[in-house]
């Protein structure tokens, strides 16, 4: 390792010929890109996600297929009506472990800055922090829509394959069916930019992983239908909003609510994650 | 040009600097000095608009830091080496910080060069030496060639090439005209770097003045002598109201000057095998300025 002695421009003469480029948010935009992309743990973490996602969702409608038998095929009707084959598409249990995955993807954003001490060096080169933070959204929302959509249509042509085996299956054409897709696939955005304040937020890994469990895990499973102010808590929740919407032969209970609603909870949820990202970083010492 | 005005920082009930005033000038090494847990750290990062000041200003060029949206053509900055994601690899840490400033890629090789990184630069920081650390860092400072740069403790973990090759970097960073701020808390490390000291302890400036002045204050000049008539000479030193020591021939002796001594010797015939003036080290007159401030409780506020 020797250090070579390059030359180096006289200060003066630099600050006199040096016209300093305008700051664009689309740099900061590209620098985020370059930070999420360079990290290998990223696109393992993407990649074990939409496996295990996609494979849940396969082997339940694997499940059915294999279980078909000739009284099912006379409750054919039954089948239909009850829209098993859209349920199959994208699985409860898929949808939170995405949810879970997808909400430390986006914490570990910037918890992997604080706990290395990395945010240091990027808020000293960026002094615009909210931009910062408004950069990492954008790169979290572009890569994790796209990662919902891919794994989510990916789930949907698979189980929908299997099922057409027993002739079963529907296509993306079908009523509800898009809606099950996009909500599936929104779900992974919405999770993504809830860990993302979290972790801006809390800016512990441990404390953000705990709480981000809670909000899109436990939560949802706690707060039930049975009283009002649970219901209207647990249908303020991004899990609760995506049962609802994947819900395509929903049956008002004691306390509806409406398709339009649960879309509304998915838009406030990423609107508020990021004014909580961006609020949080410049109001605090760093 | 950074100035530092009645700056202090509370943390909670802790007080980490306090009215703190200083001015660090272009062309030269300013070295800031400080026992761990002195406040230097912090001073750093309101510098850099990391944290922000309970009371009074800093500015870097006339503005406050913070107030630039970006900010490495402006200051480049060493804080940490350990300051990276040990996932990525150093060219990819340079490429994200050069792109968020809108700096030339071209700039990441020339400075991963410059600092002797060229040849692992695709691999992952996570295992580099400190001192390979120590130089990303100092390529991340570089990168936007900036009229300022500021180096928390550069010289942790270097090796004795390492150490030397600092110094130049520092020397011609200093000479094109820059702002060189560089903080350690051994004395020793900046006698052969700063030119000028800005000295705290306990977050309170202690000194802020020229290495030579530094040197000069506070400690007594000794003088050693060696002679046979080691006996003889300490008896007529005493006379003359000297504090003289006597260890085997050699005399250490506070008080008279070398020509004094030499003229007293000569006088009385005495043999002289060595008059050497000795300065206290600037280490000693740190520890000595620095003595009561040092047990600052509490450690240095992350």
């Amino acid at each position: 390792m020797t250090a070579t002695a390059a030359p180096t421009t006289d200060v003066s003469d630099r600050e006199g010929a040096t016209r300093r480029p305008p700051a664009r948010f689309g740099d900061l935009v590209a620098a985020e890109w370059i930070k999420h992309r360079s990290l290998r743990s990223t696109w393992i973490a993407y990649g074990a996600t939409a496996l295990a996602v996609i494979g849940f969702n396969a082997g339940i409608a694997y499940d059915t297929y294999s279980h078909w038998t000739l009284q099912m095929s006379k409750d054919r009707a039954a089948f239909e009506r009850d829209g098993i084959a859209l349920q199959e598409a994208f699985t409860p249990n898929a949808a939170l472990l995405m949810a879970l995955a997808l909400g430390t993807i986006g914490a570990l954003v910037i918890v992997g800055e604080y706990s290395t001490g990395t945010h240091r060096t990027t808020f000293a080169a960026v002094p615009a922090r909210r931009s910062v933070m408004a950069a990492k959204a954008v790169v979290v929302t572009v890569v994790t829509t796209v990662f919902g959509l891919v794994v989510a249509g990916a789930s949907f042509a698979v189980t929908q394959a299997i099922l057409d085996r027993r002739d079963a299956g529907v296509s993306l054409g079908d009523p509800g069916a898009f809606r099950v897709v996009a909500a599936s696939a929104l779900l992974a955005p919405v999770c993504a930019l809830a860990g993302l304040a979290l972790g801006a937020a809390i800016r512990h890994t441990a404390s953000t992983m705990i709480t981000s469990v809670v909000v899109l895990l436990v939560l949802p499973l706690f707060l039930t239908d049975g009283r009002h102010w649970s219901a209207v808590a647990g249908h303020a929740l991004p899990y609760r909003a995506w049962l609802r919407l994947v819900d395509v032969n929903y049956s008002p209970t004691a306390f509806p609510w409406t398709v339009g609603g649960a879309w509304t909870v998915y838009a406030v949820w990423a609107c508020a994650a990021c004014a909580v990202a961006v609020t949080s970083v410049h109001l605090r010492d760093q | 040009m950074i100035q530092v005005n009645g700056l202090t920082k509370r943390y909670g009930g802790t007080t980490a600097v306090k009215d703190l005033t200083f001015t660090v000038r272009p062309g030269q090494v300013t070295g800031f000095l400080g026992p761990n847990g002195s406040g230097k750290s912090t001073t750093l990062r309101v510098i850099l608009g990391l944290h922000q000041p309970t009371s009074g200003t800093v500015t870097v060029a006339g503005r406050p830091f913070r107030d630039r949206p970006r900010g490495l053509r402006h200051v480049g900055s060493l804080l940490d080496a350990h300051d990276v994601h040990g996932g990525r690899s150093a060219a990819a840490q340079l490429s994200a910080l050069a792109r968020s400033n809108r700096i030339p890629r071209r700039r990441v090789d020339e400075v991963l060069r410059e600092v002797g990184l060229a040849e692992v630069a695709e691999r992952r920081i996570g295992g580099f030496s400190l001192g390979m650390k120590q130089r990303l860092g100092i390529a991340s400072a570089l990168l936007g060639d900036p009229p300022v740069l500021l180096f928390d403790e550069p010289l942790n973990g270097l090796d004795p090439e390492g150490v030397k090759w600092v110094r130049e970097l520092f020397e011609r960073l200093a000479a094109e005209g820059r702002t060189v701020f560089v903080s350690s808390h051994l004395m020793s490390e900046m006698e052969h770097t700063a030119d000028q000291l800005i000295v705290i302890g306990r977050g309170e400036l202690v000194a802020a003045e020229s290495l030579a002045e530094f040197s000069a204050r506070g400690t007594r000049q000794s003088v050693t002598v060696t002679t046979p008539a080691a006996t003889a000479l300490k008896e007529l030193l005493t006379a003359e109201g000297a504090a003289v020591r006597l260890k085997g021939e050699r005399l250490t002796v506070t008080g008279p000057t070398a020509v004094r001594i030499g003229d007293i010797a000569r006088r009385h015939g005495l043999p002289l095998h060595e008059l050497s003036t000795r300065s206290a080290s600037l280490e000693e007159a740190f520890m000595e300025l620095t003595a009561d401030r040092v047990q600052y409780p509490g450690g240095d506020p992350r």
